[in-house]
């Protein structure tokens, strides 16, 4: 019984757990957004690697003293996302192995400078986030984002769409499509360093892919799939968050959980609809 | 999106490049290409592997840098300057299960609307429009990664007919189509040349079609070593001197007697 009650009503005499419901209502639709095109222009990895380096981002912010490392993150991310574009346009090597070299040394040169005084136990919170710790002054920050992330959206979805069906069509239409793909890898930057403290590097690419593959199960077309991948974010964050309250999880890794059994049942719908 | 697909065959508008030149690394793989090409024609490309065809093609889109002039003049000579161009590729990036419909790729092509709201019935119509000047109509609410190759053709046609352009540009579809099916996308090019007088460019490996069906051949080995019509080109000693041992055939003119076919070999054109 007691469960039952946390669950429905127990929560809401916490402050930090209102908190939390307000931040996630505001970032589980801004991941189920910019997580369509995340799917759509294959760049889930590079998400993935970009959450994984933030710990280097922090580690900077940390080293030169910021109160809130914020800024730095920031500034990281975006000259990651611009050199890991520039990498891609050249082309050279197999993306997939730049990015995971990229990923891989962001990750262990953030542990190495975070670690160099004794302990990196005070920064594991960074690896799975705290929706928890989110404070009142954060919400404007997400709300920011989610608006800024919709007006590009409102701006810019058609070229980028565009770009992801057919590259060739869209520059032959004017489209700059290098351009395109490294201004929305750039907003990506930015959301996932100003959000990582409460998603978790480990959490991230979950929270980004998980409803955008689970509404690709179902879609019939573009519109489909913005409504169904944002409100399946919507609904497992918010359910995650509460049960993580009532069991007394981690918050994060419980809506992961959430965002995963979704998944799992819309690729259970598809397969009965396709028979 | 502009209608202005009902302009009066002339002759008399053309493109040009003159002196185009490619250089990668320091290489040129493509040298001094001078072509006229006038509205109505169809000019095909022909040349052995690594001649830089698919090179021409990326000068001529802008996507890589090239020396030279690439000019457009209208038959009244009122307007001068860049092609307006439409590109069919050889097949579409889109996954089997990406949820983008043939309008939401339209849509995102052609409108300012956002392809994520619900489109207006305006829209819908103008998108059915351009889709029937490549038979694509029915096919405005499937998905494109689930097209087949045949399909896939028509509706990049008709997107690249979507304004209708000066010079439209197209590899020959190699996969996912058989014969019955090239026939019917050289027997569709034929009649859009003619209704539309656009100029069409074209990337060819079948050289009996190119007989059968273009105005001109162009030889390209890193050079242009011939241009003039198929036959003369097919004869000549160059032609046999690059291909050896090669007879050109006219195609079989019975093939494309049906042009609205039906069929769906091959879902291979993704790959």
């Amino acid at each position: 019984m007691t469960f039952l009650s946390d669950l429905l009503w127990g929560w809401t005499e916490y402050g930090f757990m209102r908190t939390a419901l307000c931040a996630v209502l505001l970032i589980a639709p801004l991941y189920g957004l910019l997580g369509t095109m995340a799917v759509d222009g294959r760049m889930a990895f590079f998400s993935d690697s970009l959450g994984h380096s933030a710990i280097t981002g922090i580690a900077l912010g940390v080293m030169l003293g910021l109160q809130t490392p914020a800024w730095a993150m920031v500034l990281y991310g975006l000259c990651y996302a611009l050199l890991l574009c520039y990498v891609k346009g050249r082309g050279a090597a197999s993306t997939d192995t730049t990015i995971g070299v990229f990923s891989s040394t962001g990750l262990a040169l953030g542990v190495v400078l975070l670690s160099r005084n004794g302990g990196f136990a005070k920064y594991s919170g960074y690896l799975i986030g705290d929706l928890l710790a989110i404070e009142p002054g954060d919400i404007a920050t997400a709300a920011v984002l989610l608006a800024v992330s919709l007006a590009f959206w409102l701006l810019f979805y058609n070229k980028m769409l565009l770009n992801s069906i057919s590259g060739p069509v869209a520059s032959s239409r004017g489209v700059r499509t290098h351009l395109m793909e490294t201004a929305f890898a750039c907003l990506l930057a930015v959301v996932v360093m100003l959000s990582i403290r409460w998603v978790g590097t480990l959490m991230l690419n979950a929270m980004l892919v998980l409803p955008a593959a689970a509404a690709r199960n179902l879609a019939r077309n573009v519109r489909h799939y913005h409504l169904l991948s944002m409100l399946l974010a919507l609904v497992c964050s918010v359910l995650g968050l509460l049960l993580s309250f009532a069991w007394g999880t981690a918050s994060g890794a419980t809506i992961v959980l959430m965002l995963a059994a979704g998944y799992a049942v819309t690729l259970l719908v598809r397969s009965r609809s396709a028979q | 999106m502009k209608n202005d697909s009902l302009r009066t065959p002339c002759g008399a508008c053309c493109t040009q490049f003159k002196h185009l030149t490619v250089s990668l690394e320091g290489l040129d793989v493509l040298e001094d290409v001078s072509m006229h090409l006038h509205c109505g024609e169809m000019t095909a490309i022909i040349g052995p592997n690594g001649a830089g065809k698919t090179t021409l093609f990326k000068a001529l889109l802008r996507q890589i840098p090239y020396r030279g002039e690439i000019t457009f003049s209208d038959a009244e000579g009122t307007r001068v300057g860049k092609p307006r161009i439409g590109y069919v590729p050889q097949y579409l990036a889109a996954e089997r299960l990406a949820p983008a419909t043939v309008l939401d790729f339209f849509r995102a092509a052609l409108s300012r609307a956002p392809a994520f709201l619900p489109p207006r019935r305006r829209e819908r119509e103008m998108i059915l429009e351009a889709l029937s000047r490549a038979g694509a109509e029915q096919l405005i609410d499937r998905r494109v990664g689930a097209l087949s190759g045949g399909e896939t053709q028509r509706v990049l046609l008709a997107l690249a007919l979507t304004p209708m352009p000066d010079l439209l540009m197209l590899d020959e579809p190699v996969s996912g189509m058989d014969a019955e099916g090239l026939a019917a996308f050289y027997h569709r090019l034929d009649m859009l040349r003619s209704e539309y007088d656009i100029s069409i460019l074209l990337i060819s490996h079948d050289f009996s079609f190119v007989r059968r069906y273009a105005d001109k051949a162009a030889l390209i080995d890193r050079r242009l070593l011939a241009f003039g019509p198929p036959a003369e080109v097919f004869a000549g000693e160059t032609f046999r001197a690059v291909f050896p041992g090669v007879a050109v055939e006219d195609a079989a003119p019975d093939h494309h007697s049906h042009v609205d076919h039906h069929h769906h070999h091959g879902e291979g054109a993704g790959a």
